[in-house]
């Protein structure tokens, strides 16, 4: 018998709501994105989110079971993003889910949110080779995972200041790009030569894991800096690019390190980060020169999506684990680490 | 007023611990510089100061982090906070009422909403020497006059 999912995730500055079938089948994923809205106060403003969230949550949720052709009394389950994220944000995703499970008695399923970015994989690639490393990249994390199993997870490294989704949009910000800052510097930086100036690269302690952008955004600021005290004009673009490359470099060396240290087979790349196309092209070649190989989820699955927290409820109902109705938001959830 | 210079992120995150040992619950600390100046540096040295077994993290993302450590520890980050309903929203009087110690980070958006006595800590990257930061902490009521005082007399006698 097939298991049909209801997803929603409102941890940030999406609205989303998904219908899969089986944790592999996405039937609809609609996601409604509030960044232009929050373009013009430079970031996400949380008391905005919520309120934005709250008057797209019921539309979403529509659309996603008419997408699906299906109906409330069809589903199964219904699944929520409960953290990290915002609180304001996060509750109004987990209100409406609690409110679909009381009204129609099925069970209510809160997966983390990160969790959610990992099983995006698990929808292109069911059966992975385990142990993996999985480098978990967006505005709030930068982590490196060892899995040993879909649910398995084992923190082997993280950012110890900023995370590089974060470092993207702060640089962003000196540069007078907007936001979001990520897609911006990106767009940038291609039309840059990433060689023009030398920009530091943190590997933090011999043997580390853990990364730092704090530094790294610090020396973009005093380059502008002194430019601006010398009176000379700045390229951005090759700001843009030396700067890219030098997240792009630190993320791909240390994940192979964790690869290499570990003895997986695979890597694999969630979060929004994992969209950035010049880190996508230099792990795979690195993934390949060492015969590792890399799965990453296609473009729609990066960004916040429903589909993906979908999919990880579906193994958390095989396996009965189910959330109270008492189930309430965490914004700084870990990974593994269930709340309720 | 009181002013020191450090001349390195290890010299800022010190000073950063050395504030964090002496702070008590219900201790209100800002955090005022421009980006990349030291603020979740200084953050991250309280938080050790404090025992907190993780590390200090930048609170951009989730705009308030709570650590547990000696006391509880509330970080935040208040770039992105605008007005009474922002603060309200996030109930953020209960953390500056509460039973931790409050650091907040661009502090001026939500100024209004602050209590009145706190220790405003203003780090500027030095115009000159690119890795100094001159630090001027402003202190606002008796407490934390002692604890700007101690502090410099800390950094300025080595004990």
């Amino acid at each position: 018998m097939s298991v049909i999912i209801l997803g929603i995730e409102t941890s940030c500055d999406e609205t989303s709501a998904a219908v899969v079938i089986n944790g592999r089948e996405i039937k609809s994923n609609v996601i409604s994105s509030q960044v232009d809205i929050h373009s013009k106060f430079g970031g996400v403003v949380p008391e905005v989110a919520s309120r934005k969230h709250l008057e797209l949550i019921n539309h979403v949720i529509r659309e996603a079971l008419d997408e699906a052709g299906l109906n409330f009394a069809d589903l199964n389950a219904v699944a929520v993003t409960y953290g990290p994220g915002l609180v304001g944000a996060l509750l109004v995703g987990v209100a409406a889910a609690k409110s679909i499970s009381f009204g129609l008695d099925i069970p209510l399923l809160g997966v983390n949110h990160l969790e959610g970015h990992v099983f995006a994989n698990l929808l292109v690639e069911p059966n992975p080779a385990y142990p993996l490393i999985c480098l978990v990249v967006s505005g709030g994390h930068t982590d490196l995972l060892l899995m040993h199993g879909p649910g398995q997870y084992e923190l082997l490294g993280a950012t110890r200041d900023d995370a590089a989704g974060e470092a993207f949009d702060k640089v962003a910000r000196v540069l007078g790009l907007g936001y979001p800052g990520g897609p911006r510097v990106d767009q940038l930086a291609e039309t840059g030569n990433q060689h023009a100036i030398t920009l530091p690269r943190s590997y933090l302690e011999k043997d580390s894991l853990d990364f730092s952008f704090s530094g790294l955004k610090t020396a973009v600021i005093n380059y502008l800096h002194r430019a601006q005290q010398r009176g000379e004009a700045v390229n951005s673009a090759d700001v843009a690019a030396g700067f890219r490359q030098a997240v792009v470099d630190v993320l791909v060396d240390k994940t192979l390190a964790a690869a290499k240290r570990h003895d997986t087979r695979s890597i694999m790349l969630a979060g929004g980060v994992a969209a950035n196309k010049l880190l996508r092209e230099q792990l795979s070649a690195r993934a390949n020169d060492h015969g590792l190989r890399l799965i990453y989820p296609p473009l729609v699955l990066c960004t916040d999506n429903a589909a993906m927290i979908a999919c990880a409820a579906y193994y958390k109902y095989q396996h009965g684990d189910f959330a109270p109705l008492s189930l309430n938001a965490v914004p700084g959830l870990p990974l593994g680490q269930d709340r309720y | 007023m009181y002013s020191i210079a450090t001349q390195s992120a290890d010299e800022t995150f010190n000073l950063g611990e050395t504030l964090g040992a002496w702070l008590q619950p219900g201790d209100i600390i800002t955090l005022n510089g421009d980006l990349g100046a030291g603020k979740t540096c200084l953050a991250s040295g309280v938080g050790r100061g404090l025992h907190i077994e993780s590390r200090v993290k930048s609170p951009t993302f989730a705009l308030i982090n709570e650590y547990e450590g000696k006391i509880p520890l509330y970080h935040m980050d208040a770039y992105r906070l605008d007005g009474p309903s922002e603060v309200n929203d996030l109930g953020l009087e209960e953390y500056f009422y509460g039973t931790g110690a409050v650091l907040v980070e661009w502090a001026q958006n939500i100024i209004d909403f602050l209590p009145e006595q706190r220790l405003d800590i203003f780090i500027d990257k030095d115009p000159i020497e690119e890795d100094t930061r001159n630090i001027r902490l402003v202190p606002h009521g008796i407490r934390y006059e002692q604890l700007a005082g101690e502090l410099i007399a800390h950094v300025r006698t080595g004990n």
